[in-house]
């Protein structure tokens, strides 16, 4: 176990490394900060003291390590577009990220879930391969198509939900959320839903995968013979192995939840780190590329670490195989 | 097949059991109702991106061809509709359906190019990564790993993105397709080197490499002559399910303005104007590109996902 931890956390050490080492590259590379610091009318003297003061003509081995060093630190430099602290505007905007993905992977599991046991048990009979058929349609249909369908039914033509926004916040602290007012939790309906509507479908398909296979398995052969009731067989016996793999499916969904915000944040013009990060793209605004290019691989390898390490926790025989268990990323 | 060396043993029972293969495939084919229709939709949309400037009413690249008496048309059904602007027009008088069979052949090169570009890229160093292993082979590894911590969609934004900031608009403008098939194609290639990474790990250690190998061929012969025939159906399967990623990358990237500019029509550029209209009440701009997209990925994904049964190389 304690091996496994070990090479699990070399691992992200190295992925770590690697993504800094891009980032550098692409603040470093692109875009000359002391012109959009200072402005196009500075003239040679203040730009070279800036350049100075900035450590800009140290060698690129030093620059590097107090990169990396302020990263260490939390300071992931002054944001050009807004003349703000990076840092600062990651935290204002996390809170609004972290609510959608978190609703939408909530909405995912509970609709995947029942949807892909259903289908598993009833398999070959003609209600499970429309639900396949279903699910091919779920993920076929990507993330901001649904999102502009949603937007034309119950914004455009029946005018239920709002197209845009985050409603009405609370601040609890430092944290905002939308979760506590009426206007709040029905700008987030939509947003959330576009999100979830391919991760069910893809939930669905593997839930429905796994239990397949498990349902093969001998000691379910035998429960079948001993004549136990099939609600107890496929409820209580085949789901609990089922839900092993489903652990991991959940992670891996958490990070796509996040990645795919980016999309369903521009149509809804939902105040998060992606509508942050496709604006600073826009305006090629390097620090705050980098630094959420850097948070996304960190909450990436975090969590597939801990998917790892809750896999191990529940499946013994990885921790008997130790180290050699399962690839990066696990699929 | 001819190209072997006839003293390989493993090659004198091959020529029958691929025939036998052949017709099993095809005669899954013509068992799967959802394959046959997936085809037959693959055909129709192919055919009509294909045949755009023969059959559209409209070209988008010719201004010409655009009449404003006919601009803002809802589809032939609605009230105010015109024959023969079946899906409507849109403010300049371009007929929506010409526009989505221009739309669905950039859609489609786009998609094809770019998985090309992961086929290649992927196969090629996942072939050497299989082959070699060693130092180079840890490298490549590596580097796929760190590239699947992030999600494909995340990467090829970065680089549409941060091409742009690089490039100056002309630039831009000479350089969009490429440029849009190179993010996309790059994002996914790990994918690929993975697969044949894995395909050539299993076949290296097989007899018939020994003796090609005793028989004096270099490593090249053996692995693009020998390793890479037996790895073609996994990656056939993987390239044409990547396919429909491809588009719909494509499309999210054009959406969201990191991809084609609105002067190269295709199904996410679409969108993204026709967006504009839906809350003047101009829906048909919007939901008929929409509708094209979701058909060509949904005919992709049920062909690639009958064709990996089919073929059955132990994909899930």
């Amino acid at each position: 176990m304690a091996a496994f931890l070990a090479q699990r956390l070399g691992q992200a050490i190295i992925v770590l490394t690697v993504v800094s080492v891009l980032a550098f590259l692409l603040t470093t590379q692109i875009g000359d900060p002391v012109v959009s610091i200072l402005g196009m009318q500075s003239t040679p003297e203040d730009r070279a003291l800036l350049r100075e003061r900035l450590g800009m003509d140290d060698p690129f081995f030093v620059r590097y390590l107090t990169y990396v060093g302020n990263l260490l630190r939390g300071e992931f430099g002054i944001s050009y577009a807004n003349q703000r602290p990076v840092a600062d505007l990651i935290v204002a905007r996390l809170p609004a990220t972290l609510e959608l993905a978190g609703v939408a992977l909530f909405m995912s599991l509970a609709l995947g879930l029942p949807i892909g046991i259903y289908a598993a048990i009833n398999r070959g009979h003609w209600t499970s391969d429309a639900i396949l058929t279903a699910t091919v349609i779920g993920v076929s249909i990507p993330t901001f198509v649904i999102a502009i369908l949603l937007i034309f039914a119950f914004s455009v033509t029946l005018g239920w939900l709002p197209s845009f926004g985050r409603g009405q916040v609370v601040e609890v602290g430092w944290w905002t959320t939308g979760l506590l007012t009426e206007s709040g939790r029905r700008a987030l309906l939509m947003p959330a839903a576009a999100l979830a509507i391919s991760q069910v479908a893809l939930v669905a398909r593997l839930v429905r995968a796994e239990m397949i296979e498990v349902l093969r398995t001998d000691y379910i052969r035998f429960a079948r013979a001993r004549g136990l009731r099939p609600r107890i067989i496929n409820l209580s016996l085949a789901l609990r192995n089922t839900l092993i793999p489903v652990i991991t499916v959940s992670g891996i969904q958490l990070g796509f939840l996040f990645a795919f915000a980016v999309v369903a944040e521009a149509v809804f013009q939902w105040p998060g780190i992606g509508l942050l990060f496709l604006q600073a793209l826009g305006s090629t605004d390097v620090p705050v590329i980098g630094a959420i290019l850097l948070l996304t691989a960190a909450f990436f390898v975090a969590v597939n670490t801990v998917v790892d390490l809750l896999y191990a926790v529940v499946d013994p025989r990885l921790r008997a195989g130790a180290a050699s268990g399962r690839a990066l990323g696990g699929h | 097949m001819s190209a072997m060396p006839p003293a390989d043993p493993m090659t004198a029972p091959a020529p029958p059991r691929r025939r036998r293969g052949r017709s099993r495939v095809l005669a899954s084919f013509l068992s799967s109702p959802l394959a046959i229709f997936a085809a037959i939709l693959l055909v129709i949309l192919v055919s009509g991106a294909l045949l755009a400037p023969w059959i559209a009413l409209t070209n988008p690249y010719d201004l010409a061809t655009l009449d404003l008496m006919n601009s803002r048309l809802p589809p032939y059904w609605e009230d105010t509709g015109e024959w023969p602007f079946i899906l409507g027009t849109d403010s300049q008088g371009g007929d929506v359906l010409s526009l989505i069979l221009y739309g669905l052949r950039t859609s489609l090169a786009v998609g094809v190019l770019a998985v090309c570009v992961s086929v290649g890229l992927g196969t090629v160093l996942g072939l050497i990564a299989g082959y070699y292993g060693g130092l180079p082979g840890a490298i490549i590894m590596r580097a796929a790993d760190v590239q699947f911590t992030f999600p494909a969609i995340i990467l090829a934004l970065l680089i549409g993105g941060v091409s742009k900031g690089v490039l100056s608009p002309s630039q831009q403008a000479d350089f969009a397709i490429p440029l849009v098939v190179l993010a996309l194609g790059i994002s996914h290639w790990p994918h690929f080197a993975r697969l044949v990474r894995g395909a050539v790990l299993v076949e290296r250690s097989k007899d018939y490499v020994a003796a090609a190998r005793l028989a004096g061929r270099g490593p090249g012969f053996i692995m693009l002559r020998q390793i890479l025939p037996n790895v073609v159906n996994p990656i056939a399967v993987l390239a044409t399910l990547d396919i429909a990623f491809a588009i719909m990358g494509e499309a999210t990237l054009s959406f969201l303005g990191f991809g084609l500019p609105p002067t190269e029509p295709s199904l996410g550029t679409l969108i993204r104007t026709g967006y504009q209209y839906l809350f003047g009440g101009e829906w048909w701009l919007v939901l008929f590109p929409a509708l094209a997209l979701m058909l060509v990925v949904v005919a992709v994904n049920l062909f690639g996902d009958w064709l990996r049964d089919a073929l059955n190389p132990g994909l899930r």
